[in-house]
């Protein structure tokens, strides 16, 4: 049962991307730590973790993809769900810190002894242990979803509303983390992590195997994603998304569909945040910025929704942009954000996978034409492949 | 005479003094209306005569201000939702043809199928090859065979509507509800139509709405004519369009 589910995940495009990344897992980390640091090949660290950075954002956009792409749930929330696993990994780090702090205390972590605490705030029990910490980076931002969906699916909530309603929750989360008595360390967030699992964070050893497990991970939740999608849910998803009345009076419970597509969806953008934040160094309430939600609503929208690998390959180009622009003309780049979103509405509406994959259909039918012509192709299938393409 | 109880417990679907208004315009009216098993029947009646409402009522997507909406004599339909309604054995083809368009005809079907509809039972879903006789069985039906490999989008209209009748039939329900079924349809399709609901009527009951006079009667059945919300006559063909209320408010516009 679960052989055949995952093995149907495997169609072409998809075993390329999946290569791909394990290749990148191997390859990038190899001629970081492998080469000397004059050769021609060597990838120095802050490059390796700033590819790694971008591969976390590729991760949340897969993940929109599958709730927006497939579904047709525009969340505009989904940096809050990214934060919060960011926050359960920081969480973690923060206790592995022990008496090695500013103000040396072995339990609290320094802004707790900076804010008179004088104990440990209960959710931060167990957080000193990597396995509840990691599963809390599935289940925070899960049961959010889960409550979230519950209401705003049952309700019928629909478009712009539950848009809206996504962008409230994202920047009320915002609000409650800036706050100090939250517990989570107010406008500075965490940071001065120094170690994971007992490796160094700035290590390069650790640092590469970071890299690797993003690269890894991403290529596991895309075929997670590409076998749901093209099940028989995944086409019920479609459904949804098309003409969701259909799918209710076909006798589908079009809100548990809704709830397991959101669930699963802020459970991956929640692993892309804890990959993020030991990366990166710093987790810290602006994560949870509205603005930070819509820019990966324009990744995916770039990339091509709704063809998952699409919005992989709009994170890394925008963002891979934006590191370029933000160093070369920093006031620039928000404009340029801009007018790339506004570019790709109206002249790339498919985005760049979803173009090449629609001019390739468009091609094939031409060839079948041809074909046809020249006598080789039973006129059936020519109609068939033009009509398919268009 | 029958009673009412008699007829009650005889009918599949059982409507009774159904009222339901919108910002204080009453769309139905009292409306009582029986099917029985196994029975065709053709609605009429001019637009806006709550014809379309009263399928949205019995489909859970409406609820009554009052009166009651029996299933089988025992289901109270008026408690149950769309999908319930679905489930008990209800399919619907709207007035304005609604397939999957990114699916193709094939996938349509599929998705339509009376299997498990839960999440898990979907993700995991492997077609049989009973499901496959079936599909098969079904495209043969409404004469989509050689189509069976294209996206719904490229279907005509008529091919659109066939094809949601199609769906409906996967659905394997006890009873159909069809809104407008020929309507853009080409005179041919038309009549073909007719004999698809004949012949889908052999093994369920079917509900017909249609304006179409000419396809009311290839049907040949029991017709209702709906106005303002309620019954306005009810028996055959040319009973009802020899009532002067029918004339004066349907067929004399
Ligand atoms: N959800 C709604 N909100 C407000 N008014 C509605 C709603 N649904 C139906 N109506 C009104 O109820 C009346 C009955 O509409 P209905 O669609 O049932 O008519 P119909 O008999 O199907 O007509 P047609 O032949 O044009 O399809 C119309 O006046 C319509 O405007
Ligand atoms: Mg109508």
């Amino acid at each position: 049962m679960i052989s055949g589910f995952i093995f149907r995940a495997l169609e072409g495009k998809i075993i390329v991307a999946i290569a791909m990344l394990l290749g990148i897992a191997a390859l990038v980390p190899a001629l970081n730590l492998l080469t000397a640091p004059d050769s021609a090949l060597h990838i120095p660290t802050y490059a390796m973790s700033l590819f790694g950075k971008y591969l976390c954002y590729a991760l949340l956009a897969l993940a929109l993809d599958l709730v927006w792409g497939y579904c047709g749930i525009l969340s505009l929330g989904h940096g809050a769900f990214f934060a919060l696993g960011g926050y359960a990994m920081g969480m973690y780090l923060m206790r592995q810190i022990g008496p090695r702090g500013v103000y040396g205390n072995p339990v609290l972590p320094d802004f707790m002894v900076f804010l008179n605490y004088k104990e440990l705030p209960w959710f931060w029990y167990g957080m000193d242990w990597f396995v509840v910490a990691i599963a809390m980076v599935l289940l925070v931002p899960g049961l959010l979803a889960f409550v979230f969906g519950w209401f705003a699916f049952r309700s019928r909530v629909n478009g712009v509303y539950l848009s809206i309603i996504t962008q409230a929750m994202t920047y009320a989360l915002m609000l409650a983390f800036f706050r100090n008595d939250m517990g989570f360390g107010g406008n500075n967030g965490l940071t001065d992590f120094k170690d994971i699992l007992g490796f160094q964070v700035q290590a390069d050893g650790t640092r590469a195997v970071l890299f690797a497990l993003s690269a890894i991970v991403l290529a596991l939740c895309l075929l997670i994603s590409s076998a749901i999608v093209r099940s028989k849910f995944g086409k019920v998803l479609v459904g949804v998304r098309d003409a969701e009345s259909r799918v209710r009076f076909l006798g589908f419970r079009v809100e548990n569909i809704k709830l397991f597509t959101f669930v699963v969806s802020a459970m991956m953008a929640g692993i892309a945040g804890a990959l993020f934040v030991p990366q990166v160094g710093i987790i810290n309430p602006g994560e949870f910025a509205p603005a930070n939600s819509i820019e990966i609503v324009v990744w995916t929208a770039v990339g091509g929704r709704g063809t998952l690998i699409g919005p992989i390959i709009g994170a890394v180009l925008v963002n891979a942009g934006k590191s370029f622009f933000t160093g070369a003309f920093p006031e620039f780049w928000l404009y340029a954000l801009g007018s790339l979103f506004i570019f790709v509405t109206l002249f790339l509406p498919r985005g760049i996978v979803g173009t090449v994959q629609h001019g390739f259909k468009a091609r094939e039918a031409m060839k079948a034409a041809t074909d046809a012509e020249n006598g080789r192709a039973d006129v059936g299938t020519v109609a068939q492949t033009v009509q398919a393409a268009e | 005479m029958n009673t009412i109880a008699e007829t009650r417990a005889k009918s599949l679907l059982y409507l009774e003094d159904v009222s339901v208004s919108f910002d204080g315009f009453k769309a139905l009216n009292a409306l009582s209306f029986v099917v029985e098993p196994g029975e065709l029947r053709a609605i009429i009646g001019p637009n806006g005569a709550g014809k379309t409402t009263m399928m949205d009522i019995i489909t859970g997507k409406t609820r009554p201000d009052t009166g009651k909406v029996l299933f089988e004599d025992t289901i109270d339909l008026t408690k149950k939702d769309e999908a319930d309604i679905a489930q008990l054995g209800i399919g619907r083809k709207f007035q304005k043809p609604t397939v999957f368009e990114s699916h193709t005809v094939w996938d349509n079907l599929e998705l339509a199928l009376n299997r498990d509809r839960g999440v898990f039972g979907t993700l995991f879903y492997r077609l049989t090859p009973e499901d496959k006789a079936r599909i098969e069985e079904i495209l043969d039906t409404v004469r989509l065979t050689h189509r069976a490999r294209e996206y719904a989008a490229n279907l005509s209209h008529g091919q659109k509507q066939w094809l949601e009748i199609g769906m409906l039939l996967a659905q394997e329900p006890k009873l159909l509800l069809v809104d407008e079924p020929v309507a853009g349809m080409t005179d041919a399709e038309t009549v073909e139509t007719a004999i698809l609901l004949r012949e889908i009527a052999k093994t369920r009951s079917v509900v017909v709405v249609e304006h179409d006079m000419g396809f009311i009667r290839d049907l040949g059945v029991k017709v209702t004519c709906l106005a303002e919300g309620s019954v306005l006559a009810e028996g055959s063909i040319d009973f009802v369009s020899s009532d002067p209320k029918v004339i004066e408010n349907y067929l004399g516009r």
